[in-house]
């Protein structure tokens, strides 16, 4: 399990995290998100302890990372910059590492294999592609035989294959009671991949959440109508929080606001004949955009130059309204 | 029982077989210094270098040697008991690939990001910079010293006869022989601790050129003796003293005033690195 309390990191004038605060539950895996320069790789920073923080705390298992006796056993982690001296063999790396704690030898055969590196364990890591890096850096992370596993970007550089085989490993890490944090920026893989969600925004939380209520609750699920009289049934739904749109012509309707079921009943009360009522649910990564498009620091030029207090009422009527609905 | 066991380690293949009682030891954090060390390729050559300065250079100054030149060469070896002096010929070039080893096997866990992975390993991080200073101080100083024998016995045949000779038993040559292999260890130490200090593998490596090359030009734009009475004590000089036969004792140290002297400049270059590795973001 992962704590953080009012966690606070500056650089000089630059506030990087801005009063975090959320857990990590074992037994799933918890998607870490938000857009670049959000603060996620700072944060992971802070909780491994590279960086020390300006205030508040992060702790791994009820004790500060740098405090455990074999901080390899309590949580491993992958960190997205490369964390490996290209002119050892990837043997050598996981050796040098295993031996500060005194993990055995047959344990870094075992991660070699278990990341599919064993034919290339004695050469050199700088010849390395960038997905043998990452798998690289994964059995790095399981070396310890961690409890929590921390992953930036684990599936940066991977084939389809090594998506697939991360995807797997992670649930599987889980579902023996582990913890495992990941941040991603692939809203597809990370939908099929973590059941929980952090959001966070420049350096703030915005959603503590899981996938299914997050894109439930974004507010962008849908309903599409196709019926015999699109004006009529339009005429009928139409309210305050609800929107109808439609072309011309056209027998489809998209309704968001009302569900499926009391569009169906406002369509029979008017007479109106059904041929089609399909819910859709947003993707992902449709909610994530929603949630943050609004803070995006390094989006395209024109819409950087809005107005930076309304900006400020935005975020936080959506951190509220996902609060309200936990 | 057992089989419900063998069942989970089947299903789990994530799971380690390992009993589950690691601890961060001293011991272990010195083993994984001394594999980093070895698994490197620079760590050899720079090596092999300095033994190879050494080496070559003494014995070729030894050879060049001409008792008939009154000025005593290249070297500039007119005392007597020089011998020492000309097995060293090469030491200039040699602190250089020792300092330089020193500076690699630190900056280059910062240039490489090495320094994440060791420092997510072993989070109170000082165990590190103790380690790596005492690896290298402890492998230079064996590998120094029996280049500076080897070259010592080396240019002995050359010598004999000459005002120069000295021989392996003569008064003062062991330590002294000894004393340049505790200058290499300690001016590794010093490139160990720039290296830590400074990050960057050339930023450390220009540091170590001006403190062990450098400074002693700037001593003479000093005014009056002022230039005179620290001279004695900077690293570039007090460093050599530790194995200088010929020394003079109104611009030396002795080589014991100088090895302690030596050492303070490492121990506080070696401190003021444990302050920014342990206070500082890595």
């Amino acid at each position: 399990m992962i704590e953080i309390r009012q966690l606070v990191k500056r650089y000089g004038a630059k506030t990087a995290v801005d009063g975090l605060d959320f857990t990590v539950e074992s037994g799933v895996v918890t998607g870490f998100l938000g857009p670049n320069g959000a603060g996620k790789s700072t944060t992971m920073r802070l909780i491994v302890g590279l960086d020390a923080p300006t205030s508040g705390s992060a702790t791994v298992n009820g004790a500060r990372y740098v405090e455990h006796r074999a901080p390899l056993q309590e949580m491993g982690t992958l960190l997205e910059a490369k964390s490996v001296h290209p002119g050892r063999s990837a043997y050598a790396h996981l050796r040098a590492l295993s031996l500060t704690c005194g993990i055995p030898g047959r344990r870094v055969d075992e991660v070699l294999d278990l990341a599919g590196l064993s034919e290339v364990a004695h050469k050199r890591v700088g010849g390395f592609s960038l997905g043998m890096g990452q798998r690289l850096g994964v059995a790095t992370a399981l070396l310890g035989d961690p409890e929590v596993i921390m992953l930036d970007e684990p599936v940066n550089g991977l084939d389809p294959e090594g998506v697939v085989w991360i995807r797997n490993l992670l649930t599987g890490l889980a579902a023996e009671g582990r913890t495992v944090l990941i941040s991603s920026h692939l809203m597809g893989e990370m939908a099929l991949t973590a059941k929980n969600l952090i959001i966070i925004g420049r350096g703030k939380l915005l959603a503590d959440t899981t996938v299914a209520r997050f894109t439930a609750e974004s507010g962008l699920e849908k309903v599409t109508v196709v019926c015999s009289d699109p004006a009529t049934l339009r005429a009928a739904l139409l309210g305050p929080d609800v929107s109808v749109t439609g072309e011309q012509g056209s027998e489809r309707l998209e309704v968001t606001g009302l569900p499926a079921r009391a569009i169906g009943i406002a369509a029979a009360e008017q007479g109106v004949a059904v041929y089609e009522l399909t819910p859709q649910t947003p993707s992902l990564e449709e909610a994530f955009m929603a949630l943050t498009e609004e803070l995006v620091e390094y989006h395209g030029a024109g819409r950087a130059e809005r107005n930076e207090s309304a900006e400020h009422a935005e975020q936080t009527d959506h951190a509220e309204a996902i609060g309200r609905t936990k | 029982m057992s089989t419900i066991a063998a069942v989970n380690a089947a299903a789990s293949p994530t799971r380690s077989a390992a009993p589950r009682t690691y601890r961060v030891t001293w011991v272990g954090v010195l083993r994984s210094e001394l594999s980093k060390f070895l698994s490197l390729r620079s760590s050899w050559i720079t090596l092999g270098l300095a033994m190879l300065f050494v080496v070559g250079f003494g014995i070729i100054s030894a050879v060049r040697y001409n008792p008939a030149d009154p000025t005593g060469g290249h070297f500039g070896a007119t005392a007597p008991n020089s011998a020492v002096a000309i097995a060293l010929g090469g030491q200039n070039f040699a602190q250089l690939a020792v300092g330089v080893l020193g500076v690699l096997f630190m900056a280059g866990e910062y240039s490489t990001g090495m320094i994440r992975s060791t420092l997510t390993a072993v989070p109170k991080r000082l165990p590190v910079l103790w380690s790596k200073a005492g690896i290298l101080a402890i492998v230079v100083f064996v590998v120094g010293t029996v280049a500076v024998v080897v070259a010592f016995l080396g240019g002995q045949s050359s010598l004999t006869d000459t005002k120069l000779a000295l021989s392996l038993s003569s008064s003062g040559v062991p330590a002294a022989l000894l004393g340049a292999g505790g200058y290499f260890a300690l001016v590794a130490v010093i490139g160990v601790a720039l290296g830590a200090l400074i990050r960057s593998t050339a930023g450390s490596i220009a540091a170590l050129v001006t403190v062990l090359m450098l400074l002693p030009v700037l001593t003479d734009i000093l005014p009056g003796n002022l230039g005179n009475d620290v001279s004695p004590y900077l690293p570039s000089n007090a460093g050599p003293a530790m194995f200088d036969l010929t020394r003079d004792s109104a611009t030396t140290l002795s080589p014991g005033a100088g090895a302690a002297v030596f050492a303070g400049w490492a121990l506080l270059a070696l401190g003021a690195a444990a302050y920014r590795l342990k206070r500082t973001d890595a």
